[in-house]
């Protein structure tokens, strides 16, 4: 994997090779495997995506809070559609993932477990319309792997280690990256749609309440695939953000070192702290996570103990 | 650095890559280090995995990976049913190790017939995970590449003896770290191969009565 953006672009042009081609001799390298192998594994990963956005969107089974669950088919069958089918069916398929995900359903964390909905919702609502076939999105997913490879080494891809930004962020630049180069974008303009997503998302905090999987992250994975698309949109149209993607991503670094801890995964801060996130995380029978958020809020500090990622 | 299917994976059961993913990789390690489904498992969480391990099934998750669930099997949902069907008894606990200890950590004591172990590890993130104590000594395993773990008496020899076998096997070693109790006491060896450890190598460690574990994920 690369350490940059940079980097990979100038790897894969110097030999005249691809984004993804230079992603598949960079795991072939570092792992032994061929690139068939890896390519084979990436289709079963492609299944798994589907098979859980397919189980989300057909199910109404609650998660055991009653958080999540079903929502997912109530929007993909009813409201208006403001901007379009497809607009409605890529905020349903992120939301069906994390659905599943709740209820310890089989999912693919990409990065995480919390922001698995966004790229299965980007690419599987757009390689219909779009045409893409089925080796192509195994290209977008090679491209998407090897965007948050760079987001791991140079900031972080845990709620936990940068927030929100660093998960949804994250899964919405890898998802963003992948449309764009199977739309026929250039390497730069993929470097271009990572810059888009993320300086949208900066700053975005990691607040679940009850420490629990479920509210914002499914809602949170809906817009991050929309913002991932709306990315993807502006730098295929040929559109230039001034900052580079790699210096967006340094950015992206700094904000989640310099997040208070409350705000990165605890569900000591934000939205978890609030009196309906304290009333759901007693109802959940989360007591001690009460107390702390109690003690967080009035002694103005949190603790790194708790949370999910 | 990250590999591919860190970021595109792990395929799992959720909700929560931490806490149900890493939580079912320190089983699997736990059952690995005895060789097998212990009969007996005490499970001690500490800290994130105490408190909010309820809402993510991590003691189920734990409970799968002593049964040898890999973290995408749908089983773990059902593993304290599997677990009486298998023969497996197993207890909770709240512990504390202590400000320093990651916040997703786990004790586990297991046995199974005259094979003991007692680890400490953590669920570092993305499904992760990094043994640090086995029996005491400290350790830093991870468990994404073949590992032995070598008990031996810390005498003159013993890692030159040892490390002249594994060459003689072929086996190329990415990691290697050994800890002690004290000076000519016990020793334990880790070590991290690029390649499957070879049957004939663990057999021949074996008949010089070290306890050999090969732990794969």
């Amino acid at each position: 994997m690369f350490r940059s953006i940079a980097e990979w672009t100038e790897a894969a042009e110097s030999r005249g090779s691809s984004l993804p081609v230079a992603i598949l001799e960079a795991e072939e390298k570092e792992t032994g495997a061929e690139g068939d192998q890896i390519r084979e594994r990436i289709r079963e990963t492609l299944a798994v995506m589907r098979a859980a956005v397919d189980e989300g969107l057909s199910s109404t089974e609650e998660s055991p809070t009653g958080l999540t669950g079903g929502r997912a088919k109530r929007l993909a069958e009813g409201g208006p559609s403001l901007l379009g089918a497809e607009f409605s069916a890529m905020l349903s398929r992120a939301i069906a993932t994390l659905e599943v995900n709740a209820r310890m359903g089989l999912i693919v964390a990409a990065p995480t477990a919390g922001a698995a909905g966004v790229v299965p919702a980007a690419l599987f609502t757009l390689e219909g319309s779009r045409g893409w076939s089925p080796d192509e999105l195994v290209d977008g997913m090679l491209v998407a792997g090897g965007v948050g490879a760079v987001i791991a080494h140079r900031a972080s891809i845990a709620g936990a280690g940068g927030g929100c930004q660093a998960e949804t962020g994250s899964a919405a630049a890898m998802a963003a990256a992948a449309v764009t180069y199977l739309e026929g974008g250039t390497p730069e303009q993929v470097g271009q749609a990572v810059a888009f997503t993320l300086q949208g998302m900066l700053g975005l905090i990691c607040d679940p309440v009850a420490g629990l999987v479920e509210i914002p992250c499914a809602y949170r994975n809906a817009t991050a695939a929309i913002q991932a698309t709306a990315a993807a949109e502006m730098a295929l149209a040929g559109l230039e953000f001034p900052i580079p993607a790699d210096e967006v991503i340094d950015v992206m670094g700094e904000v989640g070192r310099k997040m208070d801890v409350r705000y990165r995964e605890t569900a000591l801060g934000g939205l978890a702290a609030t009196p309906t996130g304290q009333d759901i995380a007693r109802r959940a029978g989360m007591s001690e996570l009460v107390q702390l958020q109690r003690r967080g809020s009035t002694a103005g500090e949190g603790s790194a103990r708790f949370g999910p990622s | 650095m990250a590999r591919l299917f860190d970021i595109l994976g792990p395929t799992m059961v959720g909700p929560s890559s931490s806490h149900t993913a890493g939580a079912c990789r320190l089983g699997l390690l736990a059952q690995a280090i005895v060789g097998g489904t212990p009969e007996r498992a005490r499970i001690g969480l500490h800290g994130s995995f105490s408190m909010t391990g309820e809402g993510h099934g991590t003691k189920r998750a734990i409970v799968g990976g002593l049964l040898g669930f890999q973290p995408d099997d749908p089983r773990l949902r059902e593993s304290f049913a599997e677990a009486r069907e298998a023969g497996l008894e197993y207890d909770f606990e709240a512990i504390d190790l202590g400000e320093d200890a990651h916040p997703n950590s786990a004790r586990l004591e297991v046995r199974l017939g005259a094979e003991r172990a007692r680890i400490v590890g953590s669920s570092i993130g993305g499904g992760r995970v990094r043994l640090d104590r086995i029996d005491g000594f400290d350790v830093r395993v991870t468990g994404s590449l073949p590992t032995l773990v070598v008990l031996a008496d810390d005498v003159p020899g013993t890692i030159a003896l040892i490390t002249g076998m594994l060459a003689d096997s072929g086996l190329n070693l990415a990691t290697m770290r050994v800890d002690r109790t004290g000076r000519g006491e016990r020793a334990l060896m880790t070590i991290e191969a690029d390649n499957e450890i070879p049957e004939t190598l663990v057999a021949a460690l074996g008949e010089q009565d070290w306890v050999i574990v090969p732990v794969d994920r």
